[in-house]
């Protein structure tokens, strides 16, 4: 594969690779992964079965359905071996070819993304519908082919998801008042290739990586910014050796930059408590934990307050690895839903609003909300939607 | 054992369909073709046969936009043998790609004998009748519908096949080989195939061709469309006003109405 | 029979079917704007009893053979043809059901005459009739004009099941029956062996017509008894949205949407769903949508065909009783 060289195979001959077997056996990883207590083999066994030439259980169990990339074990690991990023990814892509039934809901995930461009399954032609609801202009990239600074890489939920369109509207109207030149590729975009779903499936991703690399290679722009953590994880580790190579960056580090510009227009009070959530591939991965919060401390009246488990030690919301569509395959299992368990920390600092800069992270904690009986006492919102409600009109 | 698969494209209703211009057809530009869904359960099954009873499966299918990507995933999936019919000008009618199929089955060398010949019981747009029906009177063979189930006994050349009745009653019927069955659902559902595996079929795999057969002039009752219109949804539920009493009178007639009572 | 209009009766079980019904009722409207008789025609083995029920029509033809027992597409085509042939009618209308699924293919292309399905209505059109399809699965509707008085005959029409209201369909009235002698030799190499009875508690959501859906607007467990009745009465199952299943009140074969089942009944009850993307995906499709809910801008009423604002507990109740009155009432009609 030319975008991942190293496979089982070849591991050895990688300093990534080398690295794997240099595990202490300490068992960080299995400790602190949200699922280590479900899980048949967390990262130590793994490595544990290779040194023993026993691998072929491992991709026989089902245990990596419950990896939801969240890179906490690869944050603690002291040896700092790339669990999340080289060892778990050939993992899962073993398992999916031994698993003799994939679970029914994320195999249509993949089926429509691949199809659609969208896990959804909903039309490619409505992706940019949201855009005459924005009420700003929006320019899209095939009706207006001059170069933009920014393409707006929106992405799927943020495209079709009624909440995730919230984001994307908030989003607009602050490029807009911070008059960014920006310009979004409309029903041509297709999903980046969310890592975690689609280390199951290397094949798909190359295919979206043909893809928008093509779609890009057709405009002219300085960077990109984009709405999804996942796609900007993507565009990052991915891309590059298809040749992408612009400046990438997260809507939230992105604003962050122009904090003192937004300072100034944010003129609404907005007096709640909030309580920020880092998301796995913003935070952990990328360590973008201050820029969030100085955006939130922007806002007038707004008050901070964090939970428990926070920065490096925040608790994913289980989405990544596929498992934005294994809820019910975990519930049949027995397993806590992570966003039920995150949640309820959320709840326990009092806070009136957890706020999040991951478009899954919406639609799963709105859900737990709901679900656990808090939705009255607290509200989900993305950063971009708080900064663009203490925007005066 | 030999099986034959029948796959048919359909419009993907997934992306909106729109009307051509002269109002009796569907608009081509924006038009995708999926796959047909019981098709798709009648490859699965044919699949579930071969690993469970041994011997080949042949895919058979007309040209149509993408349907070289079913053919490839088919091929992908553990089909031996992948066919396409094409050079024809214009689409047939579910009587007619029938009838083209039953004549390839029947003449072209190396697909007879088969054992059993599988397809979906009912595709999305078959407006002037089923394949798996017209294919069985053409070659001969007996058929049976709404198949859930197949079992064989290979060396007594019969199936065993479960077909679905009203209310969750099922029927297990006897059926002597070669049979056409049309398949509702397969046993399990179809099988995820990785791109990846894909892609490499469409590296390794050759979609043999077929010459369209000529079709017998005349006698081809067709049917004629006057016009086709979207079915477009409210937008917004009709709201019923009132007393408890007073909606459910109103929601009562609604139901009266549209037979559900 | 030459020239008039005919409908396949289709039994199950000692029983006339619905879609039977619904056919007639459509058969009885065309007919009378041909101006010409209306037959229902009956195939089976000791069944002619079951004419009786068919008064609607203005006659009713059967055909009584031991292989005709259980329906087996083709021997019931070939029994048709035998019948049909001589004496063609203007149009025959077949179900389109479990049960005569496939019949109007196969007397279409034995007798060389066209056929339409997945017909909703049909009118007559300056003589000739004009069938309402319905396709790819309820996008599109197509005109499709057939059964000229010069043409082809009889034209074969594939109905829809809800074309009519099977109660228009259903008339107590003495009919003339005749019956037809068919020679039929054997049942192609087919033979049922066994029915396979569906088990007690054993519910396939997507088989039902009728699917009452509740969500967290239940508010409790104990609740779910009044859904249960509504749900008796319309003659469907309870469903959930995904909170319900996760609190554990109904089964996990019970839930609808991305992560459970997507369903296309005839008619979904959505009693206290909001109307997340999560769960519409798995019903929008459905024939007719109701919902209630107390809250008027939940998303559940862009989806819905009807919407009631209420307290779903205090309506609940009140619409149970009123659809079993009316279902009373129009059964002893």
């Amino acid at each position: 594969m030319s975008t991942c060289p190293m496979t089982l195979e070849t591991l050895q001959q990688f300093p990534e690779g080398k690295e794997i077997l240099t595990c202490l056996q300490c068992g960080a990883c299995a400790s602190t992964c949200p699922y280590g207590e479900v899980m048949e083999y967390p990262p130590r066994r793994i490595i544990a079965m290779m040194r023993a030439g026993m691998l072929e259980k491992v991709f026989t169990s089902d245990s990596l359905l419950a990896c939801v990339a969240c890179y906490a074990c690869m944050a603690k690991c002291p040896r700092g071996i790339r669990l999340t990023e080289v060892l778990l990814p050939l993992m899962k892509e073993q398992t999916l070819t031994h698993l003799p039934e994939l679970p029914g809901e994320l195999q249509r995930a993949l089926q429509n993304t691949l199809r659609y461009g969208n896990p959804m399954g909903e039309p490619s032609r409505k992706r940019a519908a949201w855009v005459k609801t924005a009420g700003v202009p929006i320019r899209i990239f095939a009706e207006d082919r001059r170069p933009a600074d920014a393409l707006w890489f929106v992405e799927c939920y943020t495209s079709y998801y009624p909440r995730g369109q919230d984001n994307s509207r908030a989003t607009a109207k602050l490029f807009y008042r911070l008059g960014i030149d920006f310009a979004i590729l409309g029903n041509e975009e297709k999903c980046a290739g969310e890592c975690g779903r689609l280390t199951w499936e290397p094949g798909l991703f190359e295919t979206l990586m043909d893809y928008n690399m093509a779609v890009f290679q057709k405009y002219q722009f300085q960077r990109v910014v984009t709405s999804c953590p996942h796609a900007h994880n993507a565009f990052k580790n991915r891309y590059p050796a298809l040749g992408f190579n612009w400046a990438l960056e997260h809507v939230t580090p992105f604003l962050a930059r122009y904090v003192d510009q937004l300072k100034r227009l944010l003129s609404r009070k907005l007096p709640y408590t909030v309580t920020y959530h880092d998301s796995c591939c913003l935070g952990r991965q990328n360590e973008f934990y201050e820029a969030p919060r100085e955006l939130l401390r922007a806002i007038p009246g707004m008050k901070l307050i964090e939970m428990v488990h926070n920065r490096v030690n925040a608790i994913c919301c289980g989405g990544g690895g596929g498992g934005m569509w294994l809820d019910t395959y975990f519930k049949a299992k027995g397993y806590e839903r992570l966003s039920e368990r995150r949640v309820k920390e959320a709840v326990a600092t009092g806070a009136d609003v957890l706020a999040v800069s991951c478009p899954y992270e919406v639609s799963r904690f709105e859900d737990a909300l709901k679900v656990l009986g808090y939705d009255k006492r607290m509200m989900v919102r993305d950063v971009t939607e708080l900064l663009a409600e203490a925007m005066e009109e | 054992m030999h099986i034959l698969v029948l796959l048919k494209m359909v419009p993907d209703v997934v992306e909106e369909l729109e009307i051509a211009a002269d109002g009796r057809a569907l608009d081509l530009e924006y038009l995708r073709m999926i796959l047909s869904e019981s098709d798709d359960h009648a490859l699965e099954q044919a699949l579930l046969l071969k690993e469970k009873y041994g011997g080949k499966v042949t895919v058979l299918a007309l040209d149509a936009p993408e349907v070289d990507d079913a053919l490839f995933t088919a091929a992908a999936k553990g089909a031996d043998r992948v066919m396409k019919i094409a050079g024809q000008d214009a689409g047939f009618t579910t009587r007619q790609a029938a009838r083209i199929l039953s004549l390839v089955i029947a003449d072209e060398p190396g697909v007879m004998p088969v054992d059993l010949i599988l397809t979906g019981v009912q595709a999305i747009d078959d407006l002037d009748g089923l394949v798996a029906p017209l294919v069985a009177d053409d070659l001969n063979m007996p058929y049976l519908g709404i198949i859930t189930g197949v079992a064989l006994d290979v060396s007594a050349g019969t199936a065993r096949a479960v077909k679905e009745y009203p209310a969750g009653v099922r029927g297990e019927f006897q059926i002597r080989l070669p049979a056409v069955l049309g398949i509702q659902a397969a046993e399990k559902p179809p099988r995820y195939v990785p791109v990846a595996k894909i892609r490499m079929a469409m590296k390794s795999i050759k979609i043999e061709g077929v010459e369209v057969p000529t079709l017998a002039d005349g006698g081809w009752p067709l049917v004629n469309v006057l016009e086709m219109k979207r079915n477009e949804p409210a937008g917004h539920a009709e709201m019923l006003e009132g007393s408890a009493g007073e909606v459910s009178s109103r929601l009562c007639g609604i139901l009266a109405e549209r037979g559900l009572f | 029979m030459t020239g008039n209009v005919s409908v396949l009766a289709e039994h199950w079980r000692g029983r006339i079917s619905e879609a039977t019904f619904e056919t007639l009722a459509l058969g009885r409207e065309v007919a009378d704007q041909l101006g010409v008789p209306l037959t229902a025609i009956l195939t089976g083995w000791n069944s002619r009893h079951l004419a009786q029920a068919l008064g609607v029509a203005d006659a009713v033809i059967y055909i009584d053979h031991p292989l005709l027992a259980e329906v087996i597409p083709q021997v019931s085509a070939e029994a048709l043809v035998q019948v049909l042939e001589k004496a063609r009618p203007r149009v025959l209308m077949v179900p389109l059901t479990n049960i005569s699924l496939a019949i109007s293919t196969f007397v279409g292309t034995r007798l060389g005459v066209p056929v339409v399905n997945f017909c909703k209505d049909v009118r007559v059109v300056n003589g000739r009739l004009d069938a309402c399809c319905v396709l790819y699965g309820g996008k599109i509707e197509a005109t499709v004009e057939t059964g000229e008085p010069s043409g082809p005959q009889p034209a074969i029409l594939g109905i829809w099941p809800g074309a009519r209201p099977a109660e228009k369909g259903r008339v107590e009235r003495t009919v003339p029956v005749t019956d037809r002698a068919v020679v039929l030799e054997d049942t192609r190499g087919i033979q049922l062996t066994k029915y396979i009875e569906p088990e007690a508690g054993d519910v396939d959501l997507t088989k039902e017509d009728v699917l009452v859906a509740v969500g967290r607007g239940i508010q409790d467990k104990a609740n779910l008894g009044l859904a249960e009745e509504l749900a008796k009465t319309l003659g469907g199952v309870v469903c959930g949205s995904r909170p319900v299943i996760d609190q554990g009140w109904l089964p996990l074969s019970r839930q609808v949407g991305k992560s459970g089942l997507t369903v296309k009944p005839k008619l979904y009850v959505a009693l206290g769903i909001s109307g997340a993307p999560e769960h519409v995906e798995g019903m929008k499709d459905s024939g007719l949508i109701v919902a209630v809910n107390s809250d008027p801008r939940a998303p559940i009423f862009h989806v819905a065909h009807y919407g009631i604002v209420g307290d779903v507990l205090e309506t609940l109740p009140v619409l149970t009783e009123a659809v079993g009155a009316r279902k009373a009432a129009t059964h002893h009609a």
